[in-house]
């Protein structure tokens, strides 16, 4: 019983958030210069005054604002986040297209991180001075001080330019089909460069803390008991150590989802990948105002569902927290 | 009086250790020279880093330029000089502007507790699911960008970890009883605050700040790159940013600022392990 209140008031919590955030973003369509009326009116080269008035009518510009915000969520709710002039499409749509892409590339790489960096974390502890340790923290430093978009175009440079082993940019040759597993060998092919510089930012930051972590676990008293009783270092480090030693790195990596995104942005534009990120870069770059506050609206629900997910793992993994 | 003299306060033993943590003396030294470039650099070249130079795209080690040129003949040296100022000023500033707002919402949290903690805590969480660039892209497009609205963004986007810090601290020292001493001879609540648990609540808070720097620098550096930085005002980010289509003829104009951003990074993030080795060594990573 008391699972299920925790559970709903989280759940409600959540939606509070997103509420928030939508309130925000049509605080943020407001201050934007310009209301969408005249953006048409711009794009379709001219417009009477009456017809300004009338299209004004139509999307109810002309009524105070709380009824405006009250339509806005009703919109928001049906899923119509607005229409791109830029891109002459519904922003649902934009956004639609593009996320593929974006998961591929974060899926691929914070997996990618999180198993070798746990594993690299793991071994390393075992000896807490030894060449594993040190080259763990100088990866951390150099993965926290690298900016990532110079990171990107040095592997560019390196293993596009001057060993030209990967492609520049894109997700698929220009002569590609986008069919059979030509394609996804192709995709394949385009995706490792970007997956390894997002990847590296995270595989520093998860060796590090699974290996603090597991510092820490090994210090414990049930890890002396273990071995106490005569199992061996592999059953103790293998089956006690790190199941513990995981769930810090687990929390990092859900609440941290925001920064993968961000992450996401910079990757995609020095790549050309033609992701969530990418569009966040080009609807900037054009001032196409609708599209990069459905972006922000739609990443800040990702992570919102992402937390409260991560706490639900969390809460699966470990039986000792209960609610409080 | 001798004696008490000789006996060594915290602050002053934790001066000792960082000055025998050699990274961390490598890390001021670093910053040490950024800063100086920075400071006396353009003062020294006395050149307009926008002017054009020679040819576009000469490479390192030429005779008109040491560092190369860009795409238009500006010179890589030049702007490295100019741009590093842009860059140090918006990451100290907007450090300064997070830490503040942080530090101040995070102690309000902590020592009143109850309803202003709640409220306090829920402002906190609703930045905290925001995507940081994505929302400082944001407010950078829609205000247009300049030194200014880039600092703001990024000082108002970046402060809820020093704020948690903060907060665990102040909850942790409310109610002992130096605090309560304090309170009993009638210490007004900003007193406390401000005066009372601040100082004892600072070392984790030091680092913390120190570490905003770096990630300002590098948030800077990102806003830049993507095309949103202050397009009169040279900065190591802006650099790359517009030298990113001709990386593969001109690769030095991308190198050379990303490097200068990765040794101040580098340098600054030294200086804080040092401090946390020093300042929390109960806290230290073995």
């Amino acid at each position: 019983m008391g699972a299920l209140r925790y559970l709903l008031s989280r759940l409600l919590q959540g939606l509070a958030l997103v509420l928030a955030v939508v309130v925000l973003n049509f605080i943020l369509v407001h201050a934007a210069p310009g209301d969408p009326v005249e953006t048409i009116a711009g794009a379709s080269g001219g417009m009477s005054e009456e017809l300004q008035a009338e299209l004004r009518k139509q999307y109810g510009l002309d009524k105070p604002l709380p009824v405006q915000l009250g339509i806005y969520l009703g919109r928001v709710v049906t899923g119509d986040l607005g229409y791109s002039y830029f891109f002459n499409l519904p922003v649902s749509n934009l956004i639609a297209e593009r996320v593929p892409a974006t998961l591929l590339l974060v899926l691929t790489s914070v997996l990618a991180a999180f198993l070798i960096g746990t594993t690299l974390g793991v071994l390393s502890a075992r000896r807490p001075n030894g060449w594993l340790s040190q080259m763990i923290n100088v990866m951390s430093l150099v993965g926290f001080a690298a900016p990532v978009f110079w990171m990107g175009m040095l592997l560019i440079i390196l293993l596009a330019s001057v060993f030209p082993i990967f492609p520049v940019s894109g997700m698929r040759a220009i002569e590609s089909s986008g069919k059979g597993w030509g394609d996804v060998l192709d995709v394949l092919h385009h995706l490792i460069l970007p997956a390894l510089t997002l990847g590296l930012v995270y595989l520093a930051q998860y060796s590090r803390l699974s290996r603090a972590a597991m510092l820490d676990v090994l210090g414990a008293d049930y890890i002396r008991t273990a071995r106490a009783k005569g199992l061996s270092d592999r059953a103790v480090l293998y089956k006690h150590a790190l199941r513990n030693a995981v769930l810090p790195v687990i929390t990092v990596l859900g609440l941290q989802f925001g920064n993968v995104l961000a992450g996401a942005i910079v990757v995609e534009t020095v790549f050309n990948w033609p992701g969530l990120g990418r569009l966040a870069f080009e609807s900037v770059l054009r001032r196409d105002y609708p599209t990069i506050l459905g972006v922000l609206l739609f990443s800040a629900v990702v992570v919102v569902v992402m937390n409260q997910l991560t706490d639900l793992c969390y809460r699966l993994i470990d039986p000792r927290i209960k609610s409080s | 009086m001798k004696e008490i003299d000789q006996v060594q306060g915290p602050w002053r033993e934790a001066m000792h250790m960082f000055m025998r943590n050699r990274s961390a003396i490598a890390g001021i030294v670093m910053l040490g020279l950024v800063l100086l470039v920075a400071i006396a650099g353009p003062w020294v070249l006395g050149a307009d880093p926008f002017e054009i130079r020679a040819a576009p795209l000469t490479p390192p080690l030429s005779e008109d330029a040491f560092l190369g040129t860009d795409y238009l003949g500006r010179d890589v040296l030049t702007t490295l000089v100019y741009g590093g100022r842009a860059t140090l000023l918006v990451g100290a500033i907007a450090a300064l502007l997070s830490v503040t707002i942080g530090i101040t919402l995070g102690a309000f949290a902590g020592y009143y507790g109850g309803r202003v903690d709640a409220i306090l805590m829920r402002i906190t969480e609703f930045f905290q699911v925001l995507p940081a660039l994505l929302f400082a892209m944001v407010v950078v497009t829609l205000f247009s960008p300049s030194l200014v609205t880039i600092t703001l963004a990024i000082g108002v986007v970046s402060w809820t970890g020093t704020a948690r810090l903060t907060r665990a601290e102040f909850m942790k020292y409310r109610n002992l009883d130096f605090v309560r001493a304090q309170r009993s001879i009638g210490a007004s609540h900003a007193r406390i605050i401000w005066r009372v648990i601040l100082p004892n609540a600072l070392p984790p808070l030091i680092v913390s700040a120190t570490l905003a720097i770096g990630a300002a620098i590098l948030f800077e550096a990102g806003l830049s790159f993507l095309g949103l930085g202050d397009p009169n005002q040279m900065s190591w980010g802006l650099m790359i940013g517009s030298s990113r289509q001709y990386i593969f003829s001109c690769w030095w104009a991308v190198a050379f600022p990303g490097t200068a951003i990765f040794i101040t990074v580098l340098a600054v993030s030294l200086i804080g392990d040092g401090l946390n080795d020093a300042l929390n060594p109960k806290l230290r990573e073995r």
